[in-house]
């Protein structure tokens, strides 16, 4: 679905289903980089089991206009902006890395439109490595390289992937180049900079899902203790087999994990 | 700037797409020799038939084995995916409807496999596809050739049976410029040699059945795609673009991104034309794929020694192989094909037709049928087997002659294929009288 949010052109997935009032409603929040198209199966899933689904592209990502938003808090922000333009009240936000702290950022400035939050893949703080960073600013082939082969576990590779025939590291590679030059570094800045998470997660009065890759190189579960600790009634499940992308590495524990949250 | 390291080829091509499997251990892949998969409970059949969750309906559209060699390919060419068919043409078919129906165009090099250009030439245009040949090194006829209703620029890595090396680069720069995708057919160097989407080529298949496997049992293809190519911003692929009534309003494009193509080949075109791959082909390619960073080095070893001894034969008019100075590609395969021109290439012996029957005849070591990059050295006639359907100013397009024999050279010892091409070419001089 194409819309206008603030004058700019702004696309959402929605399962080829029309927005109905009478539907709750789940927002898909992708990470650095990457597009709505990450969510595939999960949110085509929620669209075809009785839920309005929005499956975002950041602005300058995907199909939606740019330029890329800077901070988290503008991200969420914008969010919110979307949510207000299509008369949605409120929404189960689910995030995968960036998009976490975006949907974090929501539940703590916008509480009243966050139903329930989920993080696939979050750290806090989200640190990024100076030479990722330096390699995206410089918009270097290498930063793209990083974003790939960190964003799986380790044996991606040499393994099978769980949607027959496809090539996970050469998806990530294709959905990157696609890229305008500066929308890597600035999305990975917006992770690096973000500080707000700790006082943030003090306002967030949602039911919140964290859901961890044990082999995840970047944003590993040790990365979320401090987080986690603080939504005592929060749930987590930790998926043994997959890294840092989980919706494509463990769709189906990803989608159980989101159905029973949901449900 | 130095960032993590991908696997290399080597390592890829024995391991991407699979790890032991779960059940058993096993180290080798499973054949999966099943048509069916057991679905947990209704709920989970409807997910799987609605692509809410990843995994196997019907071997038809994927299997577990068969997608083992498609990760694989995909790892070893640099794309985002691919799907094994039950041939090279299947590929083939494959790529073209996927992306056109009747009232499109291709622009293709005339330099094809004669099954191509059966294909492109008579069969297709009985469904409304028509194609427009161009010599393959002449960028203004590519160029030229490109209508409004254009959707594909198609050719080969080497051509058929001259070598032409295809300009991928720049004939990929036209087909952008048209906003249409270049596909390759990559059959003849493989991503050993070349890797087609670092050049520029959005789209590559093999016939699985020559150098992959090698060993001359199986008869396959796969398709690749880059992922690379923008289906939305170019505008011109509805069955990509637009909601498709054949599976529930789906826009590819708009579902699946980098996937789309790849997604309606497999929904669409293995659903409905159902040229799919057997999980016992899949697992006879795989156990060529394993072995093929070491097979090409020493295709294109042999081949160098023979196109060598061939060269300076007094019995032989011309060798045609791109690594020769008087090749017209000389300098594009220097450039783009460092590593070797394969394994397959032309000479014309002198005497003509009956010189090149007596000399075909008289080998022993060299089979004579109508395959290549088998690991078994071949010979064959295009003017009388492979391209026989075409027309004399198609044949004289493609560079072929009467005397035209091509040789596909395998893994025997060089100086053993020497011997037997000497001894074959003595007796068809003497018998010509030449």
């Amino acid at each position: 679905m194409n819309f206008e949010v603030a004058g700019k052109r702004v696309f959402a997935y929605t399962a080829a289903h029309e927005l109905d009032a009478a539907k709750p409603t789940v927002v898909f929040v992708h990470g650095a980089g990457l597009d709505h198209s990450l969510f595939g199966l999960q949110s085509r899933y929620f669209g075809y089991h009785g839920r309005n689904v929005l499956a975002l592209d950041l602005p300058g990502h995907g199909r939606s206009a740019g330029p890329a938003l800077t901070a988290i808090q503008g991200m969420a922000d914008w969010v919110s902006l979307v949510l207000k333009t299509l008369k949605i009240p409120n929404a189960t936000v689910v995030g995968h890395s960036m998009g976490s702290l975006v949907a974090l950022e929501l539940a703590a400035r916008h509480p009243e439109q966050a139903e329930r939050i989920a993080f696939c893949a979050i750290a806090f703080p989200m640190k990024v490595s100076e030479p990722y960073l330096e390699a995206a600013r410089a918009n270097d082939y290498s930063a793209l390289d990083m974003s790939t082969i960190w964003g799986y576990a380790a044996q991606v590779p040499l393994a099978g992937n769980p949607n027959p025939g496809m090539w996970m590291y050469g998806d990530t590679l294709a959905r990157l180049e696609r890229l305008a030059p500066g929308v890597l570094h600035a999305d990975l800045k917006a992770c690096n900079d973000y500080t707000a998470g700790l006082e943030s997660a003090a306002k967030v009065k949602c039911p919140v899902l964290f859901i961890l890759g044990r082999r995840d190189v970047m944003t590993p579960p040790r990365a979320s203790r401090s987080l986690r600790e603080k939504f005592s009634d929060a749930r987590t499940v930790e998926v043994g087999v997959s890294g840092h992308t989980l919706m494509a590495e463990a769709p189906d524990a990803t989608l159980d994990a989101l159905i029973d949250f949901i449900s | 700037m130095a960032g993590p390291k991908y696997p290399s080829l080597d390592t890829l091509a024995l391991h991407a797409g699979q790890s032991p499997d779960p059940a058993t251990g096993s180290r080798a892949v499973p054949i999966y020799q099943t048509t069916s998969y057991v679905f947990r409970d209704t709920e989970h059949a409807a997910s799987l038939f609605n692509m809410e969750r990843a995994g196997h309906v019907y071997s038809r559209i994927s299997n577990p084995t068969v997608a083992v060699l498609e990760e694989r390919m995909a790892a070893l060419e640099g794309g985002v995916g691919a799907i094994a068919t039950a041939s090279g043409q299947a590929a083939l078919h494959l790529a073209i409807a996927t992306l056109m129906g009747a009232g499109s165009h291709i622009v293709a090099s005339a330099s094809l496999y004669g099954g191509s250009h059966n294909l492109l030439g008579y069969t297709l245009k009985r469904f409304g596809i028509d194609t427009t040949f161009v010599k393959p090194g002449n960028l203004p006829e590519w160029k030229s050739a490109i209508r409004e209703n254009t959707r594909l620029l198609f050719g080969e890595t080497l051509g058929n049976p001259g070598l032409d090396v295809l300009d991928i680069p720049s004939i990929s720069a036209i087909a952008h410029a048209a906003k249409v995708p270049l596909l390759v057919d990559a059959t003849f160097t493989t991503p050993v040699l070349m890797k087609p989407f670092a050049l520029g080529a959005d789209l590559l298949y093999h016939s699985a059945t020559k150098f992959l496997g090698g060993h001359g049992v199986a008869i396959a293809g796969v398709l690749v795609d880059s992922g690379r190519f923008d289906w939305e911003a170019s505008g011109k692929f509805e069955t990509l673009t637009a909601p498709y009534a054949g599976f529930h309003g789906m826009d590819f494009e708009e579902e699946s991104g980098t996937r789309a193509f790849l997604l309606r080949a497999r929904r669409e075109g293995l659903r409905d034309f159902g040229a799919c791959m057997a999980p016992m082909t899949a697992f006879q390619i795989l156990q060529g794929i394993e072995t093929l960073h070491l097979r090409m080095p020493r295709h294109v070893e042999n081949t160098r020694k023979v196109v060598a001894f061939l060269s300076k034969h007094s019995s032989v008019e011309r060798v045609i192989y791109p690594e020769l100075p008087d090749h017209p590609d000389h300098a594009l395969a220097k450039k783009l094909l460092p590593d070797g021109c394969g394994a397959v290439f032309s000479f014309e012996i002198k005497g003509g037709r009956q010189a090149g029957k007596r000399f075909i005849e008289s080998l022993r070591i060299f089979s004579h049928l109508a395959n290549v990059g088998d690991a078994k050295s071949l010979v064959i006639h295009p003017a009388t087997t492979t391209h026989y359907r075409m027309s004399d100013a198609d044949l004289q397009k493609a560079g072929i002659t009467a005397g035209t024999v091509r040789l596909s050279i395998g893994l025997e010892d060089a100086q053993d294929l020497i011997d037997d091409l000497d001894r074959a070419l003595n007796v068809a001089r003497r018998g010509s009288g030449s």
